[in-house]
């Protein structure tokens, strides 16, 4: 557990998360428009998301697949009845003054998320409820001096609001969970959790209290739009919390903002400004029922998720934790791995995976849908070192020509000349030429300096361009040194 | 007026079939009558050439013998409904400007079938009351009103809210005009002008493009001057239709096919709880007289029993509000209509709803603000939707026992503009016999019964079982064969 120290003591930080997903849909969750990001500013508006007089929802079907997909992803309870409420209050991107979403009756209930980690424990988290809901447009304040914009292409998109039960207790676990659903969401392709494009946002509920104690006030900081803001302004609020609460004062229940250029969270509006939804069943939409054969159907098409994945990594091909948790955390690199695995040495693969690839990855800033190396040809220059072709310190260098080019390995070796020289009469030949060009260095091995041997290795690798395969040329080494 | 504007739809549609007349002609003598008669105030927006336009096109499918059940048949539509590139204000100040570059599926579906657009007529504000008295474009007058046209010493009301398609409909403007019901407006403006109205059963006509009031009670439907009119207009208004996720998937029957006049053996509910205290001698009489009409058809009176029907009058006027001020929350000044500039967000829309909106509007949106506000949301809407349920299940309870179900349309008839003004109450009571049956999604039936002692027109009402509009379309016949009403208002074109 980890406390905040403060004056008066320890202090324990309380987070729940909610979080907001745009589902992956082609049209918008009442509305035929489309939901393409990136699109001219109005082009994707139905007369429906514009609320123009006598306009109606119809909800779209596809959009209710995804969350149930997303529901039963994280375990939880499918709800075959659920209602649309309307949630009213005025804003000038939210064209009806109302939001469609889902009240007492979302269409999922609890779940739970596996946080892993970064020291390679896991503690299962809960999940209260998942809910669809619109998306509002966007207001644009800085394109006029006295006027705001309106751009209603987001307006009426799907968005499932996951909800976190406050189990979380600091923000390194905030940032494993935000990271863990964001994994999720992508396996089941429900949302492609891009979080600088906005299609995934998170509320930060945050609040303090004194080991043992009930809850204390929690303050919601809204609309944090990356992993690392989500850290930072959780430990800003939870230490602001302590300070005021230390100093004698009572946190006061308000929504804030967290400010992103001065790194502070900011009041957004009092409880006297707070709104009431008054909230009631949306009367152009009939309740949503589901049949129980339809939610069984898409649990039978599943893809096989991060922790059976990773258990699978662990149990099949013997992976240690922290290696699966890297290699499952996207489907991409689990595919990846699992390709270059195949009929190989899974450690050996693995180890090529995360150290050789994703450094050099990380290095040029590519992801790996973007590898220029492909999981065919990493596994083909495992094949090479494995019958001997190559040494392991040629294939690095392999690797990296590979990576420059996303040529083949076997077309590289050839076209080097880095084939391992393996020849048995070569590498006596070459050593016998190194042993008799340095007899005083012979001498001086004999009569107790051991540490020479490297000195042997080292110019036979360079007589042979380090093609000599080093295990023969420590074994023909040592059979001459020994006579 | 001509002749022409005083057929009927059924012998109008027999007329052009027959070549007597072209569509033209039909809707030149509409066009004239639409001119003649501006002293009600019943257009908001008169489309002449437009109409032409459409008359023409009816007679170039009738020459290749395409024509449709309402082909050349003029029909005015009242400005709740969107009419693609003409002003649709919904009789607002706030839509000013307004027209939608869309068509609502109900007047779409009439323009498929070939009827001609005379133009918009008038309404209460947003379809809130019973008067036509709260339109930003002036109160309609009832043709009905005695005295000199246009210089009447005392004006009456058309009833609303469908007031300017009443008027237009008993002044013989139209052929017919399309209507919408929420808690009474087509049923009673019928019975205050002498015509026949219909709200179907709720989902049965789309509301994709009418001007929402209250969602889960606003219903379209025609306002001719006979029942077999109103059946032939029915049937090319509804319809399923996908983007209306309340619309109904049922076939839609041939409404006329019911009008076969026998009613033998059929089970007429009299509910005892309609005799309400200070009712007028004459509504209680006329309702007697119904009766007897339908006894001797054949039909078989039962009292029945709808105990809730005193607790729909309160729970209609928490729910309506209550919907209609979160549908109205969109009339905001940003996007299209009437926008008065302020300082700020918050002030453009005070500035443009508090001058956009009447005063009528703004009392329903605060109402309906306050019974969904956090606090009084389980004591109001909740219980009011509760108390909804309750009145659905009298019905049902009810139709175990009857086959449709007979009352006075309204308490009284038409009364004077300036009437009734003291309370607001005092209005709402109007609806009181027709609400129940928004309330329980039933269709209900208004038509001409004969004239009250001062000569205004006063009507019965018919509600029957869900999706059985074929039994109010036969037990109507039969009343208006019986009521032989052939009384015409001072006031024609």
């Amino acid at each position: 557990m980890t406390y905040i120290q403060g004056e008066t003591g320890d202090w324990e930080v309380v987070i729940g998360l909610e979080v907001h997903a745009q589902v992956i849909t082609k049209s918008k969750l009442f509305s035929g428009a489309a939901t393409d990001f990136g699109a001219a500013p109005n082009s994707q508006v139905s007369f429906v998301d514009a609320a123009f007089p006598g306009m109606l929802p119809v909800i779209n079907e596809h959009a209710v697949e995804q969350a149930v997909r997303t529901g039963l992803g994280l375990k939880a309870q499918i709800n075959l009845h659920s209602v649309f409420d309307r949630k009213n209050y005025f804003y000038a991107d939210l064209p009806s003054g109302y939001q469609i979403s889902q009240y007492l009756q979302p269409i999922v209930g609890k779940g739970e998320l596996v946080l892993d980690m970064p020291d390679g424990s896991s503690r299962t988290v809960g999940i209260t409820r998942l809910h669809l809901e619109q998306d509002a447009g966007k207001s644009i304040h800085d394109q006029h001096p006295s006027k705001t914009y309106i751009d209603l292409n987001r307006s009426g998109v799907a968005l499932m609001e996951i909800v976190s039960e406050p189990d979380l207790r600091s923000a390194e676990e905030a940032a494993a969970y935000v990271r863990k659903l964001r994994s999720i969401l992508r396996y089941l392709g429900t949302c492609d959790g891009n979080m600088e494009e906005g299609s995934m946002r998170c509320d930060c509920n945050v609040s303090v209290r004194k080991p043992g104690q009930p809850f204390g006030t929690r303050c919601e900081i809204k609309n944090v739009n990356s992993i690392r803001f989500v850290m930072a302004a959780i430990e800003y609020e939870a230490a602001r919390q302590v300070e005021v609460l230390e100093a004698g004062g009572k946190i006061d229940q308000e929504t804030r903002l967290w400010d992103t250029t001065k790194l502070v969270t900011r009041s957004m509006r009092s409880k006297e400004e707070a709104h009431d939804y008054r909230y009631f069943p949306d009367p152009d939409l009939l309740p949503l029922e589901l049949e129980p054969e339809w939610v069984e159907e898409i649990k039978r098409t599943l893809p096989e998720l991060p922790d059976e994945k990773k258990a699978r990594f662990i149990g099949d091909y013997k992976l240690s934790a922290y290696d699966a948790n890297v290699l499952v955390n996207e489907k991409a690199k689990a595919d990846y791995f699992e390709t270059v695995a195949k009929g190989r040495d899974a450690k050996q693969a693995a180890n090529w995976v995360t150290v050789e690839l994703f450094g050099a990855l990380n290095k040029a800033g590519l992801e790996i849908e973007q590898s220029p190396v492909s999981a065919e040809n990493l596994g083909g220059l495992l094949d090479l070192i494995a019958d001997n072709t190559i040494s392991g310190r040629i294939a690095k260098e392999v690797f990296a020509e590979m990576f420059e080019t996303g040529e083949k390995p076997a077309d590289i070796v050839e076209k080097k000349g880095l084939r391992q020289v393996t020849d048995t009469g070569a590498i006596e030949a070459t050593i016998d030429q190194i042993l008799a060009a340095n007899a005083d260095k012979v001498a001086e091995y004999k009569s107790g300096k051991d540490k020479l041997f490297g000195f042997f290795v080292g110019q036979a690798m360079k007589a042979t361009q380090g093609k000599a395969n080093p295990a023969m040329v420590n074994e023909i080494l040592q059979k001459k040194l020994q006579g | 007026m001509t002749e022409l504007t005083h057929l009927t739809m059924a012998d109008a549609i027999k007329g052009l079939a027959e070549k007597q007349f072209t569509a033209v002609e039909l809707t030149e003598a509409h066009i004239r009558a639409v001119e003649k008669a501006r002293p009600l105030n019943a257009f908001i927006t008169e489309t002449p050439d437009k109409a032409l336009e459409m008359a023409k096109a009816s007679d170039a499918r009738r020459a290749k013998g395409e024509a449709g059940p309402m082909d050349g048949l003029p029909i005015a539509v009242k400005d709740l409904f969107c009419t693609r590139d003409v002003l649709t204000t919904a009789a607002s100040h706030i839509l000013d400007g307004f027209k939608p570059p869309y068509e609502s599926t109900v007047t779409s579906n009439l323009w498929r079938d070939g009827a001609v657009m005379l133009g918009k007529v008038n309404l209460d504000e947003f379809a809130m009351g019973s008067a036509n008295i709260t339109s930003y474009y002036g109160d309609v007058v009832n043709p009905w009103s005695p005295g000199e046209p246009g210089n009447w010493p005392r004006k009456l009301v058309p009833g609303g809210s469908s007031g300017g398609s009443a008027a237009a409909v008993a002044a013989r403007v139209a052929l017919g005009a399309t209507g919408t019901d929420t808690g009474g407006s087509i049923r009673q403006p019928a019975a205050f002008t002498g015509i026949v109205g219909i709200k179907p059963t709720y989902g049965r006509c789309s509301r994709w493009g009418i001007v929402a009031f209250a969602s889960s009670l606003d219903q379209a439907g025609p306002m001719t001057r006979t029942v077999r009119d109103s059946a032939i207009m029915l049937r090319s208004m509804c319809g399923f239709d996908p983007k209306d996720s309340t619309s109904v998937d049922l076939p839609v029957p041939d409404f006329e096919k019911a009008l076969t006049g026998d009613i033998r053996g059929l089970r007429v509910g009299i509910p005892k709880e309609y005799r309400v205290d200070g009712m007028p001698a004459e509504i209680e009489q006329m309702w007697q007289k119904g009766v007897e009409w339908l006894k001797a058809a054949g039909a078989v009176p039962v009292e029945i029993s709808l105990p809730h029907t005193k607790y729909a009058l309160p729970a209609y006027y928490i729910v309506a509000p209550a919907e209609a001020s979160s549908n109205l929350a969109r009339y905001d000044g940003v996007r299209f209509g009437l926008r008065v500039p302020g300082g700020n967000l918050k002030e453009m829309y005070e500035n443009t709803r508090g001058e956009g909106f009447g005063k009528e509007v703004r009392r329903r949106i605060l109402i309906g603000t306050y019974v969904l506000s956090a606090g009084y949301y389980d004591a109001y809407y909740l219980q009011a939707q509760k108390v909804r349920t309750r009145i659905k299940q009298d019905f049902d309870l009810a139709f175990q026992e009857c086959d449709v179900i007979l009352t006075p349309t309204a308490p009284s008839g038409a009364f004077a503009i300036g009437e009734k003004m003291d309370d607001p109450i005092q209005m709402y009571l109007n609806d009181v016999f027709t609400v129940p049956v928004n309330l329980a999604g039933l269709p209900g039936m208004s038509l001409p019964a004969g004239l009250g002692a001062d000569g205004l027109p006063l009507g019965l009402q018919l509600i029957g079982k869900p999706f059985d509009e074929e039994t109010l379309f036969r037990v109507g016949g039969v009343i208006e064969e019986a009521a032989q009403f052939t009384a015409t208002p001072p006031f024609m074109a």
